[in-house]
């Protein structure tokens, strides 16, 4: 049977299981809106600006572990879900972009509502593909998934010119992809494997350092028995938060630039990192010369190009993270870290997570969030509330954390929540927000009340860009340049949209603000007036040693 | 240190500018780049020469291969290859010079494809040392133009490439 373009889109994307998708119409793409009027494949869901349909679809693929999907338009519309494609390129999130083109005639011609997407978003892409006709369609659908949900995963863009939208095909789904190029490589090699537990027999102190590539392979289980096998402690990056629970005896919790002094004190002292799905990132090494000096590097990673990049690696395991650790947890002993894990414990009891308990402080509402929430999908904003959220938040499932780690997108974590939510609609699903951040999106509000997507948003409202004024109160000396933000009432914008609002001042008032957000069938914006010069802490300066370690107001640097 | 990496890609759109794009966003340098069809239309050849140590040719090898693309990427400069540019040289050409010119293009085995009153177009083929060496030479005469291909390789033997990584 021949069909058009648009409707043989809608029909790939049913093959592919993509129910939920996020958009916006314009002109180029009215033929798939037309197309998307008349059929029960795919939901569509209208959100108020492009770049929340890429972050929207990003969540949803967090959340879920499928791929997630935006729709737009030529020129303005492609241009919007720019910054949203590169939040998941930075952090491997498998998402497919369809953006409409300017029909191929015109293409080049600089016509109304013309970009070159394809060209904008190279270096932001995992691949990306400029149809030319409608009979390429079903084909490079096909492709587009695969190429994003296989090896490590990322965005893929499919930009189709209006006339390859109105265009006939014979429709037929492919079986199978033609990528000659595209062969990621899932088994590590057996002589590494068998290198990697020879060398882990022999470490005293060993410490296993995660990334998100860990969830996205489905180890988080297998992460779990190497550690108790071995007996080594886990430090883990934003994106792998929860791959050990908070609680387990053998978590460090976050390294880096905003982790425990105990992780950054275990990394320092180590004699054997194993990376596991991780980038060696610079928020994670600090100063790459003083990270694991005395350490040997084992590094399990799918994307061979990661390894060796940024650290000399000792052995490198190029493999799909689940397969490799499966391979290797029966091949390894070690009964030597019983005084490493001593002193780390020892580092636990004297360097604890602390605050100042006076006044409403953020920590004090993640820890609340935590205790009557605790299988919470938990989204964030970037700053400095996103590191409390990690910080504070007992987290027990990498799925359930998501925060924009590689790329910091401001605005990302309501539209992404929206995304959650709509992929996991029977859970609790948070936005941990600084009042910065929130309004960046916060349009979005619009979006979560007309399809009653009921997200809790709780923001920490300091009335600053707080993350950068803690910058300029540490190193610029206190030159608040462009940091103060102008007050807003968030309770009253809530209702605007048809939201609910809380606001909260005191400490005694955040459980029952929490419960009552829980109780409203609504979304919810919960606007915390937390102390507005509070600071994150522990913080290692940037390109500073991850031991030089500044934990208080004062500046005070504590050295080991 | 130069490397000279063989490069096999789907003969697509775009591929060129994905390939490039990626040196220029990583920073690394390209010396030279050469594409071209191969005896499978639906792939091309490209050659590129790039400069920089180990490391910098390892990360360059490891993100060409990331893209979709790419095919294989081969480093020649591990083995032993041949490695050939063709050059244009247009040089002034004027009364008693011409015969000496003439002369030069026969000890380089290069050819004289346009002659003009004042002027000459000189063909050259080789490697970089030949290349430079007459480039020099000509130099005293006057060069107005050149056009080089960039640098073309390939194994030597009875080896190939695979164009498939099936």
């Amino acid at each position: 049977m021949e069909i058009n373009g648009a409707k043989a889109l809608i029909e790939s994307l049913g093959r592919e299981h993509a129910d939920t998708i996020f958009g916006i119409p314009g002109g180029t793409v009215i033929p798939i809106y037309d197309e998307l009027f008349q059929q029960n494949v795919v939901r569509h869901y209208l959100v108020r600006h492009e770049q929340a349909a890429a972050h929207a679809a990003d969540g949803y693929a967090r959340a879920t572990g499928k791929v997630g999907v935006c729709l737009a338009t030529s020129g303005p519309g492609a241009t919007n879900l720019v910054t949203g494609i590169a939040t998941a390129y930075m952090d491997s999130v498998p998402i497919v972009a369809l953006t409409a083109q300017v029909p191929t005639e015109f293409i080049g011609n600089d016509a109304f509502q013309e970009a070159n997407i394809t060209g904008i978003t190279l270096p932001i892409t995992k691949h990306s593909f400029l149809v030319n006709s409608a009979e390429e369609i079903p084909q490079t659908i096909k492709e587009a998934f695969y190429i994003a949900s296989t090896g490590r995963p990322g965005p893929v863009l499919v930009d189709i010119p209006k006339d390859a939208q109105t265009g006939t095909v014979r429709f037929e789904y492919p079986k199978r992809v033609h990528l000659p190029g595209y062969q990621p490589t899932y088994e590590g090699h057996p002589r590494q494997i068998k290198r990697a537990a020879a060398i882990i027999a022999e470490a005293d102190r060993p410490v296993i350092y995660v990334g998100g590539g860990a969830k996205l392979s489905g180890a988080v289980e297998e992460v779990r028995i190497l550690a108790e096998c071995i007996a080594a402690p886990v430090a883990m990056t934003l994106m792998a938060m929860g791959t050990l629970p908070a609680e387990h005896p053998l978590s460090l919790g976050m390294l880096g630039m905003h982790g425990t002094k105990y992780a950054n004190y275990a990394v320092t002292e180590s004699d054997l990192i194993i990376a596991i799905g991780a980038r060696f990132d610079d928020r994670v090494t600090g100063k790459i010369a003083s990270f694991a000096p005395n350490a040997k590097i084992m590094h399990i990673d799918i994307d061979p190009a990661e390894i060796g990049k940024n650290v000399r690696v000792d052995v490198p395991i190029v493999g799909d993270a689940k397969r490799v650790l499966q391979k290797l947890i029966p091949l390894v002993k070690n009964t030597r870290t019983k005084a490493w894990i001593e002193k780390i414990n020892t580092w636990k009891r004297e360097y604890p997570l602390t605050y100042e308990e006076s006044g409403l402080k953020p920590q004090f509402i993640v820890t609340e969030i935590s205790r009557l929430c605790p299988d919470a999908v938990i989204c964030t904003e970037v700053g400095q509330h996103q590191m409390w959220a990690s910080q504070y938040f007992s987290h027990r499932d990498p799925r359930n954390f998501i925060s924009s780690g590689g790329l910091g997108t401001m605005g990302y974590g309501f539209p992404a929540s929206i995304g959650a939510k709509l992929g996991r609609p029977n859970e609790v699903v948070f936005d941990l927000a600084g009042d910065g951040s929130f309004t960046m999106n916060c349009q979005e509000l619009a979006t979560a009340v007309a399809y009653d997507v009921q997200v809790k948003v709780a923001i920490f409202n300091n009335g600053y860009l707080g993350m950068v004024r803690q910058w300029q109160e540490m190193f610029f000396d206190c030159r608040y340049s462009e940091t103060k933000l102008s007050e807003i009432n968030f309770v009253r914008l809530a209702d605007a949209f048809g939201a609910h609002g809380i606001r909260v001042d005191r400490p005694s008032e955040v459980a029952p603000a929490i419960k009552e957000a829980l109780a409203t069938p609504k979304p919810v914006i919960m606007d915390f007036r937390i102390d507005p010069e509070e600071c994150v802490f522990p913080m290692v300066p940037a390109g500073a040693a991850l031991n030089e370690i500044i934990d208080t107001k004062s500046g005070r640097r504590s050295h080991k | 240190m130069k490397h000279t990496l063989s490069v096999l890609v789907q003969n697509k759109p775009g591929v060129l500018a994905r390939t490039a794009g990626l040196f220029s966003r990583r920073g690394y340098n390209i010396e030279s780049l050469t594409v071209g069809v191969t005896e499978n239309e639906e792939v091309s050849r490209m050659t590129i020469v790039v400069s920089g140590d180990d490391t910098v040719v390892e990360q360059v090898t490891k993100q060409l291969n990331k893209l979709i693309e790419v095919i294989k990427v081969t480093d020649l400069t591990k083995e032993s290859y041949v490695r050939r540019e063709l050059v244009l040289i247009k040089v002034t050409a004027e009364g008693i010079n011409r015969a000496e010119i003439m002369q030069l293009v026969d000890v380089f085995r290069a050819r004289i494809v346009d002659v003009a009153p004042k002027s000459l177009i000189i063909e050259v083929t080789g490697d970089q040392g030949k290349i430079d060496a007459l480039n020099s030479t000509l130099k005293q005469f006057g060069i107005k133009e050149i056009a080089r291909t960039g640098t073309l390789a390939l194994g030597r033997g009875a080896k190939v490439i695979q164009s498939s990584k099936e």
